[in-house]
C-alpha cells in the first residue's frame, strides 16, 4: 500500500495565492517596497538628513531638474534643497518600521490577552472582553490623537499609541479562535489531566489562531501606516528629524497652493501604492484562508 | 376544433456549466387546451420546473432555451422581444411559484405588489386598481380583503400568502397559468384547501393550467391530462384516469406503487430503487435503465415515443401491457 | 427589559467615569499640571491667583473631586488662547462640524448607492470594474491625501473652487449654516466630498454586495414573471431591500465621520471642532483639549448606548435574551 503524498499547507497556500494575477502584482509591489525600505541607505541617491549633502541653493526645484553640482533631482526638491526621492525612500522606511513594530507588539499583546481570556473564562474573560468592546467602539484615529495629545511628541510615543489602538482587534479574534479550539475534546481532556497549560496553549491552541491573525495583521499594517501618516500630517506624529511619508506630505501642504505640488504629491503616491498593495494582498489572503478556516 | 392555448414543440433547454453542458429539458412536446388542466409530474431534477421557466422565458444564467417552439395562442414566445414578453407576462400568462414567503417581496405591502402588477398592464386609476385587487382577494376566499391589502407578507400565514399569489395570478384573467409546486411548502390540510379553491376558481373560466408537482395524488384530483417527466424527457402522457389505472411506463408504475395506501397497511413501503440520474453523466440509452425492473438489452438504446390510441404516449422499449403487473 | 436598560446605562456611566479618571490622571502623570492649566504668559501674581482659583494647591483627591464636579456642572476650564470657557468654545464650533458631517453622509447615500447598484447589476461590465477599483482606492488612501489632491485639482489647477475656509453663513433657527448661499456651497463641496469619499467607497461595496444577492432572490424573478418593468424592479424591489443594511452600517459609521472630520477640517481650514482640537494641541491650549476629550467620550458613549437600545428594540431576538438576563 503506497503512502498518500501530503501537501504541506504552505505549498497549498502559495498555489492558491498565485491564482489571482492582481494579488501577485500587489505582492510583488509589497516586496519591492519592503526592499526599498530595508536598503534605503544603499538605494537613495542622497542622505537627506545629512546636512553636508544638501544644498539650499537647490531649494524648491521641480522634478527632473539638475542642481548646481550636476545632481539629478528626479522628483524635485523641497524648500531646504533635499532631494524628494531620497526623502521619500527614507520616509517609506520610517513609515514601514513604525507600523511593523506597532503591529508586531499589538499582535503579541492581543494574542496573549485573547488566549488568557479564552482559557480563564469567567470574570477575567468578561473584563478583558469588555475592555476590548469599549476600545473598539471609539474610532482609532481619535483615540491615537488624544493619546498623543497627552503623551507628547516622539516616535516611541507614536508606536505606543498605535499599539494601544490596535491590540483590541487581535485580542478579540484570538479569543474567538482560541475558544473554538479549547472546546475541543482533546483540550478538555488535557485540562482534566492537569497537563501544563502552556504546552496546550502554545502547542495546539496557538497554531489554530494563526490564520485569522495573519489575515487581520496584514490589513492592520496598512491601517497603522495610514493612521501614522494622518497623525504625522496633523503634527502630532513623528518628529521632523525622522519624517515619515505623512510628515513629508504635511511639509508640502503649504507649497501646494503656489503650484509646487511635487513636495506633497509624490510621497502621497508612494503611500497610496503601499496601502493599496498591502490591502489587495490582505484581501486575497483572507479569501484563501477563510474557507479553509471553516473546514 | 379549438386551438390549444399553449403548444410546446421539441423544447430543449441547456445549462452551460463549468462541468459541461447539462440538458435539463430534452425535446419536450405537449399541448394545453383552454379550460384544461395539465399535470406535470416528476422527481426533483426531472426538469419539470425548468420546463415551466423555459415557457416563461425566465431562465437564470447559465440556462438557455436552445431550440423548440413555445406557442402561446399562436405566438412563439421564444421569438418575442423583451418589451412584448413583459406585456404578456402577468397579463396573458401568469406563474405561481413554490414558496410564497420567498416570492412576495418582504419589504413591500400586499397592495403595493398587487397594484403595481395591475398598473403595469391596464390603464386604470390607482383607486380602480385597488378595487380590482380587493375583489381578487375576496375571490380566493381571503376574509376582510380591504384590510389585508395593507399588510406585509410576513404578517400572513403560509396558506393565506399562497392565496394572495393565486389571486395575483388570476387577477388579470390570463389565458394560461403555470403553477410550480404551489402547495409543496404548505401543510397538508392547507394543501387540500388550496386545491379545493383552485377547482372552484377554474370551473368558471376558460383558461389553461399547468400544475407542476412531484405528488401524484395532487394531480389525481385536479388534472385532466398528465405528463410524467424523467431526466428531462416526458416518458409517459395521457388522460389522468387512464394513466393512473393503466400506467405503461415502469417509472409511472413505480410512482403509483410508492404511494402509501390503506390497502397495504402494515407492509413495507415500496420504493423505486436507485437515485435520480446525474444529468451531466447520462449513459447511453434509456436514462431509467439502472432503476427499471423491466430493463433488457434493448434498453441500451434510446427509446422512441410510441402512441397508443386515446391520446396516450409512452417512451419505453418494454412498456407495461394491459393487464400485466 | 427595564433591567437591561438600567444595566446598559450604568455601564455607560462607568465608562465615562473611567475615561474621566484616565484623562485626569493622564494630565497629572505626564506633566506638571501647573504648566498645563496655567497660562505661562501671565505674570507671577496672576499665575498664583490662577493656581488658587483652580485649586491646584489642594491635595490631589480634592482636585479630582473638583474636576468631576466641574464636568457635572459643565465647567471644563477656560481656554488660554481665547479666554472663553472651553465648553462654550467647543459648542460654538460644533454646528460647522455637524453641517460637514451631514452633507458627507448625504453624498455617501446619493452617490454610493446608485454606483454600487450599477456595479451589482452589471458585474462584468467595464463600468463596474472602474467603480470597484475606484472604491478600493477610496478605501485605502488616507483621508488627508485625498483632500490635498482635491485642492490641487479644483483649487490650484482648475481654479473653480476655493481651497479652504467656510463661506458665507446664514442663520437657520439661530444656527449659522453655509449651504443656503452659493458662496457657502462652493466652500462646502470639497470638504464634504473629502469626508464622504471613504463612506462612498464603503456604501458602494455594501450596495454592490446587496444588489448581487437580492437580484438572485425569488421575489425579483416573480416580479419579472408579473411583467413589471426593469425600472420598477430595480428602483423599488431591489433598492428597498438593500437600503436597510446600508443605512444601518452608515448609522454605525457616524463616529468615524467625527474622527475623520478632524483631518478634513485641518486640510480645508474648516472652522469646526476638529480644527479647534488640532490648533489647541499645537498651541498647548490644554483646557480645550481636555474639554474636547470629555465631550467626545460623552458623545460616543451616548451614541453606543442609543444604538444598543435601538437594536434591542428592533431585533426581537436581542429583546428576548435581554429579558432573560
Amino acid at each position: 500500500m503506497s503512502a498518500i503524498p501530503v501537501e504541506s499547507p504552505f505549498k497549498r497556500f502559495v498555489e492558491d495565492f498565485v491564482r489571482s494575477p492582481t494579488a501577485v502584482i500587489a505582492a510583488i509591489g509589497v516586496l519591492v517596497i519592503a526592499c526599498v525600505a530595508i536598503f534605503a541607505a544603499q538605494i537613495a541617491p542622497q542622505n537627506p538628513y545629512d546636512l553636508a549633502e544638501i544644498n539650499i541653493m537647490d531649494g524648491s526645484l521641480p522634478p527632473g531638474s539638475v542642481g548646481f553640482d550636476g545632481f539629478h533631482y528626479w522628483l524635485g526638491t523641497d524648500e531646504q534643497g533635499r532631494d524628494m526621492l531620497s526623502a521619500m525612500i527614507y520616509g517609506l522606511r520610517i513609515s514601514l518600521s513604525v507600523s511593523l513594530i506597532a503591529v508586531g507588539s499589538a499582535v503579541a499583546i492581543g494574542m496573549s490577552l485573547g488566549m488568557l481570556a479564552a482559557w480563564s473564562g469567567g470574570r477575567i474573560e468578561a473584563f478583558i472582553m469588555r475592555a476590548v468592546d469599549i476600545q473598539l467602539s471609539f474610532p482609532a484615529l481619535l483615540v491615537a490623537l488624544l493619546l498623543l495629545a497627552i503623551l507628547g511628541k516622539g516616535i516611541d510615543k507614536v508606536i505606543i499609541a498605535l499599539v494601544l489602538v490596535q491590540w483590541a482587534y487581535f485580542a478579540r479574534t484570538v479569543r474567538g479562535a482560541a475558544l473554538v479550539e479549547i472546546r475541543k475534546d482533546y483540550v478538555m481532556a488535557a485540562r482534566c489531566l492537569a497537563l501544563q497549560p502552556m504546552r496546550i496553549l502554545f502547542g495546539h491552541v496557538l497554531p489554530n489562531c494563526l490564520p485569522p491573525v495573519i489575515v487581520i495583521a496584514t490589513v492592520q499594517v496598512a491601517n497603522a501606516i495610514a493612521i501614522e501618516a494622518s497623525l504625522s500630517f496633523l503634527g502630532v506624529g513623528v518628529p521632523i528629524t525622522e519624517p515619515s511619508l505623512g510628515l513629508l506630505i504635511s511639509n508640502g501642504f503649504g507649497y501646494l497652493l503656489s503650484g509646487r505640488y511635487w513636495i506633497s504629491f509624490y510621497p502621497g503616491v508612494v503611500l497610496l501604492v503601499t496601502l493599496v498593495s498591502i490591502n489587495v494582498v490582505g484581501d486575497h489572503v483572507r479569501d484563501i484562508l477563510n474557507p479553509r478556516m471553516q473546514k | 376544433m379549438t386551438a390549444p392555448v399553449l403548444s410546446v414543440r421539441d423544447l430543449v433547454t441547456e445549462f452551460d456549466t463549468r462541468a459541461g453542458v447539462l440538458r435539463a429539458v430534452n425535446n419536450v412536446c405537449f399541448d394545453v387546451m383552454p379550460g384544461e388542466v395539465l399535470g406535470i409530474v416528476g422527481e426533483s431534477g426531472s426538469g419539470k420546473t425548468i420546463t415551466g421557466f423555459s415557457i416563461m422565458q425566465l431562465l437564470d444564467k447559465p440556462g438557455k432555451v436552445k431550440s423548440g417552439e413555445i406557442l402561446l395562442n399562436g405566438k412563439d414566445l421564444g421569438r418575442l422581444g423583451d418589451a412584448e414578453l413583459r406585456r404578456l407576462r402577468g397579463d396573458r400568462i401568469a406563474m405561481i411559484f413554490q414558496d410564497p414567503m420567498m416570492t412576495l417581496n418582504p419589504v413591500l405591502r400586499i397592495d403595493t405588489q398587487m397594484i403595481e402588477t395591475i398598473l403595469a398592464h391596464r390603464k386604470v386609476s390607482r383607486a380602480e386598481a385597488r378595487q380590482i385587487a380587493e375583489d381578487a382577494l375576496a375571490q380566493v376566499g381571503i376574509p376582510s380583503p380591504a384590510e389585508r391589502l395593507k399588510t406585509y407578507p410576513h404578517e400572513m400565514s403560509g396558506g393565506m400568502r399562497q392565496r394572495v399569489v393565486i389571486a395575483i395570478a388570476l387577477m388579470l384573467e390570463p389565458d394560461l397559468i403555470i403553477a410550480d409546486e404551489p402547495t409543496t411548502a404548505l401543510d397538508v390540510t392547507i394543501q387540500s384547501q388550496i386545491l379545493f379553491e383552485m377547482q372552484r376558481l377554474l370551473s368558471n373560466r376558460n383558461m389553461g393550467l399547468i400544475w407542476i408537482t412531484h405528488d401524484l395524488t395532487v394531480v389525481a384530483g385536479l388534472a385532466h391530462k398528465v405528463a410524467v417527466m424523467y431526466a428531462g424527457r416526458i416518458v409517459e402522457f395521457g388522460p389522468v384516469g387512464d394513466l393512473l389505472d393503466r400506467p405503461a411506463h415502469p417509472y409511472t408504475r413505480g410512482l403509483i406503487d410508492s404511494i402509501p395506501s390503506n390497502a397495504s397497511h402494515g407492509e413495507r413501503l415500496t420504493q423505486i430503487p436507485g437515485m435520480t440520474p446525474n444529468l451531466l453523466n447520462l449513459e447511453e440509452g434509456c436514462p431509467f435503465r439502472p432503476r427499471c425492473p423491466r430493463a433488457s438489452d434493448i434498453c441500451a438504446s434510446d427509446p422512441e415515443t410510441s402512441s397508443a390510441g386515446d391520446g396516450r404516449m409512452v417512451r419505453c422499449h418494454n412498456p407495461i401491457e394491459e393487464g400485466a403487473l | 427589559m427595564l433591567a437591561y436598560l438600567i444595566r446598559r446605562f450604568g455601564q455607560s456611566l462607568l465608562v465615562m467615569a473611567v475615561m474621566a479618571t484616565i484623562v485626569f490622571f493622564g494630565l497629572y502623570m505626564v506633566g506638571n499640571p501647573v504648566d498645563l492649566l496655567i497660562n505661562p504668559e501671565d505674570d507671577l501674581a496672576a499665575q498664583e491667583a490662577a493656581i488658587r482659583r483652580l485649586g491646584l494647591d489642594q491635595p490631589i483627591y480634592i482636585q479630582f473631586l473638583q474636576f468631576l464636579k466641574g464636568i457635572a456642572t459643565g465647567n471644563l476650564g477656560v481656554s488660554f488662547v481665547h479666554n472663553t470657557p472651553a465648553l462654550e468654545l467647543i459648542l460654538s464650533r460644533l454646528p460647522a462640524t455637524l453641517e460637514l458631517a451631514f452633507f458627507a453622509m448625504l453624498l455617501a447615500i446619493l452617490l454610493g448607492i446608485p454606483l454600487g447598484m450599477i456595479a451589482g447589476l452589471y458585474p462584468n461590465s467595464p463600468g463596474s470594474r472602474v467603480i470597484m477599483g475606484g472604491s478600493i482606492i477610496g478605501f485605502s488612501t488616507p483621508n488627508f491625501w485625498q483632500g490635498l489632491m482635491l485642492i490641487m485639482l479644483f483649487a490650484v489647477f482648475w481654479r473653480v473652487l476655493p481651497s479652504g475656509g467656510r463661506g458665507q453663513t446664514t442663520d437657520l433657527f439661530g444656527i449659522p449654516v453655509s449651504f443656503l448661499t452659493l458662496d457657502g456651497l462652493r466652500h462646502l463641496i470639497l470638504p464634504a466630498l473629502n469626508l464622504a469619499i471613504f463612506k462612498i467607497a464603503l456604501v458602494i461595496r455594501l450596495s454592490r454586495a446587496g444588489t448581487s444577492e437580492v437580484s438572485l432572490q425569488d421575489y425579483v424573478k416573480y416580479a419579472r414573471a408579473r411583467g413589471l418593468s426593469e425600472k420598477r424592479i430595480v428602483g423599488v424591489h431591489i433598492l428597498k431591500n438593500i437600503l436597510i443594511p446600508v443605512v444601518t452600517v452608515l448609522g454605525l459609521e457616524l463616529g468615524n465621520v467625527i474622527a475623520f472630520a478632524v483631518v478634513t477640517e485641518t486640510v480645508f481650514a474648516w472652522p469646526g471642532i476638529g480644527k479647534l482640537l488640532i490648533d489647541s494641541i499645537g498651541l498647548l491650549d490644554r483646557p480645550v483639549v481636555v474639554a474636547y476629550m470629555m465631550l467626545t467620550v460623552f458623545m460616543f458613549v451616548m451614541i453606543n448606548f442609543f444604538v444598543d437600545m435601538a437594536y434591542s428594540m428592533l431585533d426581537p431576538r436581542i429583546r428576548i435574551k435581554a429579558g432573560k438576563s
